[in-house]
């Protein structure tokens, strides 16, 4: 009856009535939420022949904080999403361990449990923005990074678990996608702070972030938190694989490349005001932004707003953490002038987010990942945002 | 204090003999096929290889059949990644990482097809279509001789043009200051 009035109320005069929700039920409880059917931000796809082995853009744009939705992570996958019954996973360590393991996933659950929240970043991620401006909004400049809180067991205690043997010194993961993903990592890191995680923001993984287990390695190109992960060989030695080799190594102008090139080095960009976005008027808006560093805590991010000229502290918020998206936010008043925007961060150990000029010096142009230069934002006398 | 003291001791005992013993009980031992089956990652050295060959013409024919929609009819016409050619131009505005001009190691091109080619369909190869495959592609680049046979042996001897071409990663850099402002 009350459903019938408001629907008679709301079809007399559409346009200006707001339902009065607080005349009627509203909907029941749910076993599994979704969002308001008013919420349609999406990630958008990188364009592929082959869209299995492709990627997704996390909006940066479009969201708050710093913990990125698990639907809205960004994805990068080489052999497309397998469908992996958690009950038929096994994890295999094998290779230079006093005891070579298979361990289902109950197994992994019993043992000690860790969470942390961090950051994952592609290294591919700004390609597109090496010689200049390339693409039009900041999802497709910086979305390949997402943050997440991650759960599961330290790689540690399940190396630890099998006995680690004299002599090894590297570890090769392995996926069960169709690409069997394939990376070595040096057994410093994986007894440092890897996790074998099975959850993510505290539920099960998503299935394309690596259901039912993938590894995490804080603060490294995300291409080696391999996901899918059933098997760990322990070596004495890198394998060479596929993606360490012929993808994931940086060219530099004198034909040489570097290898095993796995830290992703402190960066920021403004999420908001950005490109293909429009100021709303003059006078008060607030700049608000991203920074992270794979050597540890951002410690500060400075904002121009006169394309350079000079640079302001802009705020952190508190808890800015190590090797996770640090929120910043700086107030601005726009009087409508032609200008350009920009941030730098700078963390713990002294580093600071270099120029694309700075960069291109000392790489070439032809480096394709580990673009981590500052990011200008152009602002037009009409409000308009573009990437500069 | 003494108490606390010895448990410390207990527990510092009990870390240390983790590496020696198992800790927690978890998991079991594979069997000798679980490994076997999934052993696949071929290193440098080749020691993962398995029994089989192949030659180059067998392996043209299988590229024609399997790669060459995707690769171009000769491994460098595209439309996805070029294998072939690009030697010299590493340098160039114009770099072109194939095989031939950039892979350091003739034991990642079998490993990788192995594992993740032909792309609808992974894993499908025999370990001699495989081999004939490496062959081919390692020809092609001019990297081997026609009568080239890929085997265990063979494989890990094969010396890749690029091989010397990498360097340890030297980040973090040091910035050219005039450079730093946008």
């Amino acid at each position: 009856m009350l459903a019938t009035v408001a629907g008679a109320v709301s079809a007399k005069a559409e346009t200006k009535t707001v339902l009065d929700t607080t005349r009627m039920q509203g909907a029941p409880v749910s076993a599994y939420g979704v969002r308001s059917r008013f919420e349609t931000v999406v990630r958008k796809l990188i364009g592929a022949r082959y869209p299995s082995a492709s990627g997704s853009f996390t909006p940066l744009a479009e969201l708050d904080g710093v913990i990125t939705p698990s639907a809205l992570h960004y994805e990068r996958h080489h052999g497309g999403v397998p469908e992996i019954d958690p009950g038929q996973h096994k994890l295999l360590v094998h290779g230079l361990v006093a005891r070579e393991r298979v361990f289902s996933m109950s197994d992994l659950r019993r043992f000690p449990a860790t969470s942390r929240l961090l950051f994952l970043e592609c290294s591919g991620n700004g390609w597109r923005e090496w010689t200049g401006a390339g693409a039009d909004n900041v999802a497709e400049t910086h979305g390949l990074t997402s943050c997440s809180e991650w759960s599961g067991v330290s790689l540690a205690t399940v190396l630890n678990e099998c006995g680690l043997e004299p002599g090894a010194t590297w570890l090769v993961a392995e996926g069960a996608d169709g690409a069997a993903m394939t990376r070595s990592i040096p057994l410093d890191k994986c007894l440092d702070d890897v996790i074998l995680a099975y959850a993510q923001n505290g539920e099960a993984l998503r299935p394309a972030q690596g259901y039912p287990l993938r590894l995490i390695v804080p603060g490294w190109e995300g291409s080696i938190s391999v996901k899918w992960v059933r098997r760990l060989k322990i070596t004495d030695t890198p394998y060479y694989t596929r993606e360490e080799t012929s993808k994931y190594t940086d060219l530099l102008a004198d034909g040489s490349a570097r290898e095993f090139s796995f830290v992703m080095e402190a960066k920021s960009v403004i999420t908001q005001p950005s490109g293909t976005q429009q100021l709303k008027g003059h006078g008060y808006h607030e700049i608000r932004g991203l920074a992270w560093s794979g050597r540890g805590r951002v410690t500060r991010v400075e904002v121009t707003t006169d394309n350079g000229a000079s640079w302001r502290d802009a705020e952190l918020i508190s808890p800015a953490l190590p090797l996770c998206h640090v929120r910043f936010r700086l107030p601005w008043h726009w009087h409508g002038e032609a200008t350009a925007i920009a941030s730098r961060c700078t963390d713990e150990t002294g580093y600071v987010q270099p120029t694309r000029a700075a960069l291109r010096a000392l790489r070439g142009d032809e480096s394709f990942y580990h673009y981590n230069a500052i990011q200008t934002w152009r602002i037009a006398a009409d409000g308009q945002v573009s990437n500069a | 204090m003494l108490k606390h003291t010895l448990l410390v001791a207990g527990f510092l005992l009990l870390v240390g003999a983790a590496q020696a013993e198992s800790l927690y009980g978890l998991g079991r031992a594979p069997t000798e096929q679980e490994i076997a089956a999934w052993d696949i990652a071929v290193g440098p050295a080749g020691e993962e290889l398995p029994a089989g060959a192949g030659d180059v013409a067998r392996g043209s024919s299988l590229f024609a059949m399997h790669c060459a929609a995707c690769h171009g009819a000769s491994g460098h016409e595209g439309p996805d990644d070029r294998l072939v050619g690009g030697h010299g131009s590493l340098n160039s505005s114009a770099p072109k990482k194939t095989i031939g001009s950039f892979w350091p190691y003739a034991t990642t091109v079998f490993d990788y097809i192995r594992r993740a080619m032909p792309f609808p369909a992974p894993g499908s190869l025999s370990n001699d279509d495989v081999y004939a495959l490496t062959a081919y592609l390692l020809h092609k680049n001019a990297v081997v001789v026609e009568n080239f046979v890929a085997n265990r042996e063979s494989l890990p001897a094969v010396v890749m043009p690029n091989r010397d071409g990498f360097v340890i990663d030297p980040r973090p850099e040091t910035f050219d200051q005039a450079l730093t402002a946008p």
